[in-house]
């Protein structure tokens, strides 16, 4: 238990750990993914009230998932940070706020796409909606405190401070926006109790979910990897690695 | 010398605070003027009509509080960061935690308490109906309470930052979201008849939640800033 605390602050074993586990992760990822699309946008029967318009929740709830579940990544990673001075948790919090507001991004346009033909508008101001742009103002103001710093080690804690905050506030903001305005039709799975929504269609989605999953971890760990090497691009480890790969 | 109790110490900061703005009047003045001429700026914007303004008043009303609040809020901690005395209140043995309740509560009596105050002439500007002016002011009283605390963190994590302005404002608008929904709703409430009590409620629940827990972050916010 603690060898392997131990290591997870080491740089060179977490690049060469993480590289092992894409190695395998990405391809299976790639593949489910293809299956989940397919499967989800081609054999599921369409909707009776929807139609074919409904088939975008393959994409749209998985996304949306993810993104917040981004976020409490983001946020416990910086915790980890504050509390035990782990250099890694700092750069996996850095590495997941870009991917997190691309998640979210990707759940607002697909909503918009979807919104069009059920609800008439690109744009509903409804609660869900709503909460997921505040959602993306949050990831966006994580990422631009982090670079107003010029000392990364203060950037990192700050991040952590200010994505802890809004860990807080998500209940909040969410609860609020939900009384405050609903259009949006409520969650139709459920972890208790019978979902609302046929296994034909079920599930492919909770493939996709599961599929979004995956890729968001692949995501983090490219981007992880990516900023290792930067931040340790003056030590011996990568240079070698340098020479081993031709760049140098 | 006897060091101050931390009672009597947190007393004498709101105190230098206050007396800080005092001695600054216009800086006191400033977000009551910016109040006033963003007021001004809606009957431009939408047309003069009586009975369009008392529809949007309740919302327009509060979110020139957030935007004056937002504004002042970058400056609670910069001068004293700027000559040194924020690091020496770091240093000291009080705590940090109700030290900077002490700042906050300056800042939310020079800016949000004289808003709330004047608040209802610029209700009756916008043809507020009478009725809901006393329920703006008590709005605006509980709320910017809850914008001074969060505003706090932001300032205490970018007060180390040369160009803290724009950025404060990236961090602080969507924790503020969920206040101006209550705070517009209470007044909206009031001026339809509805009772505004559940919502001047939950801006309640949100101060003692903000109180309990925005010290912590604004601590933690001032130690990575003086660190940087």
């Amino acid at each position: 238990m603690w060898s392997l605390f131990h290591k997870l602050g080491s740089p060179p074993w977490l690049y060469a750990i993480s590289g092992a586990i894409l190695r395998w992760l990405l391809p299976i990822t790639l593949i489910a993914l293809a299956v989940g699309l397919v499967w989800g946008l081609l054999f599921t029967p369409a909707d009776f009230r929807q139609g074919n318009s409904y088939r975008i929740i393959y994409i749209h709830v998985p996304a949306a998932v993810v993104a917040l579940a981004g976020y409490y990544i983001m946020a416990v990673a910086g915790a980890v940070n504050l509390i035990w001075r782990m250099k890694m948790a700092d750069v996996a919090m850095k590495a997941a706020a870009p991917i997190g507001a691309a998640f979210t991004f990707l759940a607002l346009f697909t909503g918009a796409v979807w919104g069009k033909p059920t609800w008439g508008a690109w744009w509903v101001w409804d609660a869900r909606v709503t909460s997921m742009l505040i959602l993306l103002f949050l990831y966006l103001g994580v990422m631009a405190l982090y670079e107003a710093f010029d000392n990364k080690e203060a950037a990192g804690k700050a991040c952590a401070v200010l994505s802890l905050v809004g860990m807080v506030n998500i209940p909040i903001i969410y609860k609020s926006v939900d009384w405050w305005y609903s259009l949006h039709q409520p969650a139709s799975i459920k972890l208790t109790g019978e979902s609302t929504i046929d296994s034909s269609m079920l599930y492919p989605l909770l493939l996709m979910i599961m599929v979004f999953y995956a890729l968001f971890t692949c995501c983090l760990l490219l981007n992880m990897r990516a900023e290792l090497l930067q931040r340790e691009s003056r030590t011996q480890w990568v240079k070698r690695l340098a020479a081993e790969e031709g760049v140098v | 010398m006897n060091a101050p109790g931390t009672w009597q110490f947190c007393v004498r900061l709101l105190h230098r605070q206050l007396l800080l703005a005092v001695r600054r009047p216009i800086e006191i003045s400033n977000p009551l003027v910016f109040f006033a001429m963003v007021v001004a700026l809606f009957p431009l914007g939408l047309g003069p009509a009586l009975d369009n303004l008392s529809g949007f008043a309740p919302g327009v009303l509060w979110i020139i509080a957030l935007l004056s609040n937002l504004l002042t809020s970058d400056a609670v901690f910069r001068s004293d960061f700027e000559d040194g005395s924020l690091e020496q209140l770091l240093l000291s043995p009080q705590p940090l935690y109700l030290s900077v309740l002490a700042y906050i509560g300056a800042h939310w009596l020079m800016t949000g308490v004289l808003l709330a105050m004047v608040s209802p002439v610029f209700g009756l500007m916008l043809n507020l109906p009478a009725q809901a002016l006393g329920t703006l002011v008590a709005s605006l009283l509980l709320g910017t309470a809850v914008l001074s605390l969060l505003g706090g963190i932001g300032a205490a994590l970018t007060v180390g930052l040369k160009r803290g302005g724009m950025l404060i404002s990236l961090l602080i608008l969507p924790l503020y979201m969920p206040v101006l929904i209550f705070g517009s709703a209470a007044v909206q409430g009031a001026v339809s008849g509805i009772p505004a009590e559940p919502y001047l409620a939950i801006l309640g629940a949100m101060l003692c939640l903000a109180i309990a827990l925005a010290p912590l972050a604004m601590a933690a916010g001032l130690r990575i800033s003086i660190d940087a």
